[in-house]
């Protein structure tokens, strides 16, 4: 192996997973209040209104599919009898779907975007950063699916190298050797995920882990009170003001 | 019973000569800051009119409140939990800030830097969210004392509602002879919508002095709140990306003084004080069949605070025993449960209002005066109330979901209370039977015309400061200035969205620093 295949495969995964964490966990104890996707509709809606929706459960299925093609061992549904090619299809053919619905969406968010001058007005470099990265991430997630399907060059199975690979990284035995193998769609993918997950705790893009669960359970009508037994998450009380000396 | 105290306040529409001394010092006070130009934690809106946010009464629209559902539950008007959480990616209620107005400025700066030319230099007005010249087309008052005409008053809601029964001619007639102007701020309801619809649990309804206020850290900026409260009263900080709203300015209240709207107010026409009520009964009350029934039901909510019982359950929930003297003393508890002349705003929306108004008897009296009618004696008013059905109606719109009957009886209890004062001022015979006829006695007639008329500072204001005892830190916060160099140091490598926000005491210093030195 290279030692820029050690530094990609073995090494970029863990600075990426590290990023994640200690960004995120720093970012929610010192910039809680930045912690908003700091939405635009207040300017906008009409084209909000569609394209926000199609991007987000696009970018759902794409998740799942991830969990799915690289969590779930070959072996797993070989042995429950799935077979190579019926898989392939399902993959491709959600996949794609997903897939397209996501970069529409997403496309229309940015040609909203640029052209709302409300909205652009309040695009920072920050998101602008970001939306490099998310955008890259998505087109050569997508030429990765079309060249696994063998559209751009040879048909390739990564459930026989990327997939191995990913799960080797979580058990902390990293076997960069595995990505070599892959053709450079999935690698570039690769890199450029990873990348968004060191990115990710500092932009806005933070908002993805504010999925309001706790709302489903919670009662309508939430009281506090001032002495400040706070929940997590929330600001300290504020302090008790001296009566003001005349 | 569980009793909790909730800090209300009333007013008194007749005292309001719309000058918005209120909204101004309000806004100096809260929101002259970038992100919340076009909001007016308080304005003050004409009527009939569309209001601010434009037809905000339209909860068609909106879907702002309470309904009650078939099997008698209430749930949102915007709809279940599920509904809401499924359309989290894009609000379909969400106002757009047109609803409200797009914020500007002027380009002052023209004025003394254009080169020398033959036209005189104009500061041509600069929209604040896209910093391009614009033009101005509509604002917080845009409507005010009826501007603009019948074009924009048709669109009040109320107006549209109404006009269902009555003919173009009366309301022409109507449209001439009839305007008061109402002070709105939040309610801080005793049932409150947005709190119920905060996805994040960020907004909530304190436990001491039923205050709603919203966590800026927890905040996330799901803007469900913004279309669920009825009053549209939360707004969207377009720069933080966070919900604000009127604050009830908690930090004065706790030291035991008034809002800045309140004691800024020219007509003194505010009064703050605390409402005992039961908690354990506020959704069965906000759930009754019937809309017009609501009133009812809020006032059975507000309990005695001289019964035996609810004071020793009171003392049973914790509530300090200078806070029920307070709610003994309490202004607001006397106009709307002694005197009966204070009623909620819009109580169809079952949000259960804690800021409560007494609504305006001079359109009625402006009307017997200008028909040549004396418009302070007691026979005239009382047949004024029972003729000038339109104004009558309207007031009962905004005040008791409809019903005329209560709307009514507060006119002639307020007609009375003019008639009957008139003669004791004018040194003649006071005459019993007024008071009576109102079902009030002369004693308390008089106790409610020196509350409403000539009450001092303390009498309008009973606010039990909070108990220190009760907040942990009264230590300073740490300085405010530590590692802050000016609102620009705040782009950083990770820009403007990014680090800490910076302090509004700060902010405004720029703002001003920026305004007169630039």
């Amino acid at each position: 192996m290279t030692s820029q295949s050690i530094l990609l495969w073995s090494v970029m995964p863990y600075v990426a997973i590290g990023s994640f964490v200690i960004g995120l966990v720093w970012r929610y104890r010192y910039d809680k209040f930045n912690w908003t996707t700091r939405s635009s509709q207040i300017y906008e809606g009409s084209m909000l209104r569609v394209a926000s929706p199609l991007f987000h459960l696009g970018l759902f299925a794409v998740i799942g599919g991830h969990i799915v093609g690289l969590l779930i061992p070959k072996k797993w549904t070989d042995a429950i009898g799935l077979s190579q090619e019926m898989y392939h299809f399902g993959a491709i053919s959600m996949g794609g779907f997903a897939g397209v619905a996501t970069l529409s969406g997403i496309t229309m968010l940015v040609y909203r975007r640029r052209t709302t001058s409300t909205v652009f007005a309040e695009t920072t470099k920050n998101d602008k950063t970001m939306y490099v990265f998310l955008i890259a991430t998505l087109l050569a997630g997508c030429s990765a699916t079309l060249s696994s399907a063998g559209v751009i060059g040879h048909e390739h199975n990564y459930r026989e190298t990327v997939s191995p690979w990913f799960r080797s990284i979580l058990l902390f035995q990293p076997d960069g050797s595995l990505m070599e193998q892959a053709p450079l769609a999935f690698r570039i993918h690769a890199v450029i995920g990873m990348s968004l997950f060191i990115i990710w705790p500092f932009t806005r893009l933070v908002h993805a882990l504010s999925a309001p669960i706790g709302y489903v359970f919670r009662p309508p009508i939430v009281y506090r009170t001032r002495d400040g037994r706070a929940t997590a998450g929330s600001s300290k009380a504020r302090p008790g003001w001296d009566r003001p000396k005349y | 019973m569980k009793v909790m105290a909730q800090m209300g306040m009333v007013m008194n529409l007749d005292k309001c000569i719309g000058c918005h001394t209120c909204s101004v010092t309000c806004k100096q006070a809260w929101t002259n800051r970038s992100g919340l130009e076009y909001a007016w934690f308080n304005n003050v809106e004409t009527r009939p009119g569309q209001g601010y946010p434009r037809r905000y009464e339209d909860q068609e629209k909106a879907k702002g409140g309470w309904v009650r559902t078939k099997n008698g539950k209430l749930r949102l008007r915007g709809g279940s939990k599920a509904r809401r959480l499924l359309s989290i990616f894009s609000n379909p209620r969400m106002l757009n800030i047109k609803d409200y107005y797009e914020p500007w400025t002027y380009e002052y700066d023209n004025l003394v830097t254009a080169p020398l030319g033959q036209q005189t230099p104009v500061a041509r007005p600069k929209s604040l969210l896209t910093g391009k010249p614009m033009k101005i087309e509509w604002s917080a008052n845009w409507d005010d004392d009826l501007g603009g005409g019948p074009a924009n008053i048709e669109k009040d809601p109320i107006l549209q509602k109404l006009a269902l029964d009555v003919t173009t001619k009366v309301k022409l007639e109507f449209e001439q002879t009839f305007m008061f102007y109402l002070p709105r701020i939040c309610e801080h309801c005793i049932n409150p919508a947005c709190v119920a619809a905060c996805p994040s649990g960020a907004m909530y309804k304190r436990a001491e002095d039923g205050i709603v206020l919203v966590d800026q850290q927890q905040c996330r900026g799901w803007r469900m709140c913004v279309s669920a409260c009825p009053y549209k009263k939360i707004y969207f900080n377009h720069k933080t990306g966070k919900a604000e709203k009127c604050t009830m300015c908690y930090p004065r209240i706790e030291i035991g003084m008034p809002t800045v709207c309140s004691e800024t107010c020219v007509g003194r026409l505010r009064y703050l004080g605390l409402f005992l009520y039961d908690a354990d009964k506020v959704q069965a009350a906000a759930s009754v069949v019937n809309d017009k029934d609501l009133y009812e039901a809020q006032m059975d909510l507000l309990l005695d605070p001289n019964d035996p019982e609810v004071l020793e359950n009171a003392r049973a929930q914790g509530i300090p025993e200078d806070w029920l003297v307070a709610a003994q003393k309490s202004p607001v508890y006397k106009l709307a449960k002694i005197y009966k002349v204070a009623l909620p705003l819009h109580p169809e929306y079952r949000t259960m209002p804690s800021v409560w108004y007494v609504p305006p008897l001079s359109p009625i009296v402006d009307v017997l005066k200008e028909t040549g009618h004396d418009g302070e004696e007691a026979g005239n008013l009382f047949g004024a109330i029972e003729a000038l059905r339109i104004p009558v109606e309207y007031l009962a719109e905004l005040f008791t979901a409809g019903d005329s009957e209560i709307i009514t009886g507060t006119l002639r209890k307020l007609s009375a209370m003019r008639s009957y004062m008139r003669d004791i001022n004018l040194g003649r015979e006071p005459q019993a039977w007024i008071p009576e006829s109102v079902g009030m006695t002369q004693e308390t007639i008089y106790e409610m015309y020196r509350l409403l008329a000539i009450a001092k500072y303390e009498d309008r204001y009973v606010i039990p400061a909070a108990h220190s005892e009760q907040a942990k830190e009264l230590e300073e916060m740490g300085c405010s200035l530590d590692g802050v160099e000016g609102v620009e140091s705040f782009g950083g490598p990770f820009g403007r969205a990014s680090g800490n926000p910076v302090p509004v005491t700060i902010e405004n210093f720029h703002i001003l620093k920026d305004r007169q030195t630039k």
